[in-house]
């Protein structure tokens, strides 16, 4: 059958022209196009990796930033209390400062307006004590121009004293 | 086998291919039979014959021409009236090397028209070169057929520019010109998504090292990838070529198995030249059994490295002139029923089968690949499968 001839010719010049195409393809084409692939290959990899570390890195930010975000707020509530606290015992202290305070000076006050009324009285008592003598003296120069009357002021004066 | 997985999903694919191939022999089968009738009424009656045989369309003859290799291109019309591509005729004779135009024939493939070149004379009987003989034959051809057609004429080595061999050049300049522009637009847009026809390759490019090449020869495909890449693309861009029904497709190439042959044995050489001491070891000591039978099994397994390239070259070779003879088949019969009604069914057929062929020039491509790789993976693998 004609199919399965063997041609010298075909088979001869098959040989050449595929070593030839595998020799050129080879060096210009499958070398070139092998390494780029592998290349870009490479690449993509190293991308997704780097993408891959950047959202780990990301991620761990963001762990990182709420908590700082959490101790802050912490440490802002514990200032806040120790503000609070604080000006709780300045108020309380300047409280009671103040109602010692208030309670001296109205005890000062107090002992002045003893001492003035002391002094008043006193005053008040020699004024009264003039006054009296005064009085008296005036009382006595009338009623003692009647000798009469001399004898009963001191009869009743000395029953007034009856020696108590 | 680590290739399984790309079989399964092309199983249904793979049994229509066995199908049609069934197909064809059976087809082959019929129309072998052909032969002996027509020789039969040729001897009958000689001059009525040679009118009958014009009108009697012989398919088998019909066929064969077509997926046989020819020199020079034939086009269109017939006989003398054809119009043809003519190529060149290159043969080493006992006078040294001679060279003319197939057109120089003038359309004739009886051995009727003698060309005269540096003192000698040469006729084409058949698409076959012979020296032609001081006189005709009773037909007009210038051989002396003897029995069973054989020719007794001496013929010189041809070595001409054939339909294959210009089909062969032809689809070694494109694929140069197409991969050497796919590794320019690599080097263009390096690190870039692949673009236009690249983006095409590509995925290929990919499928053979990763489907194909690693699986099969691991950490060493890198070396044997230029080889895989060329033998896939240059088979199927061949197979695909051989169905283009003109000019400059139409040529058998890839169903020439002169062609499987040389690409068979390229493999051969790569496996056995590359083969470790491990391979050798297994083939002519087996380890493992007993010494008669290593003694045994070393010719089987010898020849068992000689088989495979051998299903190699059948295979292919099989396959494509199987799809060609198909197609052929369908069309010829519009002139065996004598109706241009059947036409539309077998344009139908041819259109569905040529659908096939292109599936199937895909398949072979790969196929053929895969068990290059295969076979070189067995040969360099570092440690055997037990």
């Amino acid at each position: 059958m004609d199919l399965f001839n063997p041609s010298i010719g075909l088979i001869v010049w098959s040989t050449i022209v595929f070593l030839l195409l595998f020799f050129i393809l080879a060096k210009f084409a499958w070398k070139p196009v092998m390494v780029a692939i592998k290349e870009r290959e490479q690449f993509i990899d190293d991308s997704l990796n780097k993408a891959e570390l950047a959202n780990q890195e990301m991620a761990r930010l963001t762990a990182q930033n709420e908590d700082l975000m959490k101790q802050a707020r912490a440490e802002r509530d514990e200032i806040l209390k120790e503000a609070k606290k604080l000006k709780d015992n300045i108020v309380n202290e300047a409280k009671t400062s103040a109602h010692t305070e208030g309670a001296k000076l109205i005890e000062k006050a107090r002992i002045e307006i003893e001492n003035q009324k002391k002094a008043a009285l006193a005053e008040l008592k020699g004024q009264v004590s003039t006054l009296s003598l005064d009085i008296a003296e005036r009382v006595l120069r009338s009623q003692l121009d009647d000798k009469a009357k001399q004898q009963d002021l001191v009869t009743s004066l000395l029953k007034d004293v009856e020696l108590n | 086998m680590h290739f399984s997985h790309i079989f399964k999903s092309r199983i249904n694919v793979l049994s229509v291919a066995f199908a049609l191939f069934l197909a064809f022999f059976s087809l082959n089968a019929a129309a072998q039979a052909l032969p002996d009738t027509t020789v039969k009424a040729e001897n009958h009656t000689k001059i009525v014959a040679e009118e009958a045989k014009e009108k009697k369309f012989d398919i088998t003859a019909y066929i064969l021409h077509h997926i046989a290799d020819s020199h020079g291109f034939h086009m269109w019309g017939e006989g003398e009236n054809s119009v043809s591509i003519s190529l060149p005729i290159i043969l080493w004779t006992d006078n040294g090397l001679v060279t003319f135009m197939s057109g120089d024939f003038h359309h004739d493939s009886e051995g009727k028209h003698v060309v005269e070149k540096n003192g000698q004379r040469f006729v084409n009987h058949h698409e076959k070169i012979y020296y032609a003989s001081a006189t005709a034959n009773e037909h007009g051809e210038f051989v002396e057929v003897g029995a069973k057609h054989k020719v007794a004429n001496l013929a010189p080595l041809d070595f001409s520019i054939t339909k294959n061999v210009f089909t062969l050049i032809f689809s070694g300049v494109i694929l140069v010109i197409l991969f050497v522009n796919v590794a320019r637009s690599y080097a263009k847009r390096k690190g870039k998504s692949p673009k236009g026809f690249q983006s095409l390759i590509e995925p290929v490019i990919l499928f053979i090292r990763d489907d194909i090449a690693i699986p099969n020869l691991g950490a060493k495909h890198e070396a044997y990838m230029p080889y895989l890449l060329t033998i896939f693309f240059f088979i199927w861009f061949n197979n695909i070529l051989g169905m283009v029904p003109f000019f400059p497709g139409g040529a058998n190439l890839t169903g020439n198995i002169n062609l499987t042959f040389v690409l068979a044995v390229l493999t051969y050489i790569i496996t056995t030249v590359k083969a470790n001491k491990h391979y050798w070891k297994h083939i002519f000591w087996m380890p493992g059994v007993p010494v008669p039978m290593k003694i045994f099994l070393a010719p089987l397994e010898f020849l068992g490295t000689l088989t495979k390239p051998v299903a190699l070259m059948i295979r292919l070779f099989a396959n494509i002139t199987a799809g060609h003879i198909l197609v052929l088949a369908l069309l010829c019969l519009i002139f065996v029923f004598k109706s241009i009604f059947i036409a539309p069914v077998s344009v139908v057929f041819v259109v569905f089968i040529s659908m096939i062929e292109l599936l199937v020039g895909f398949i072979q491509a790969f196929i053929f690949t895969v068990l290059t790789a295969l076979f070189i993976g067995l040969a360099v693998q570092e440690h055997g499968e037990h």
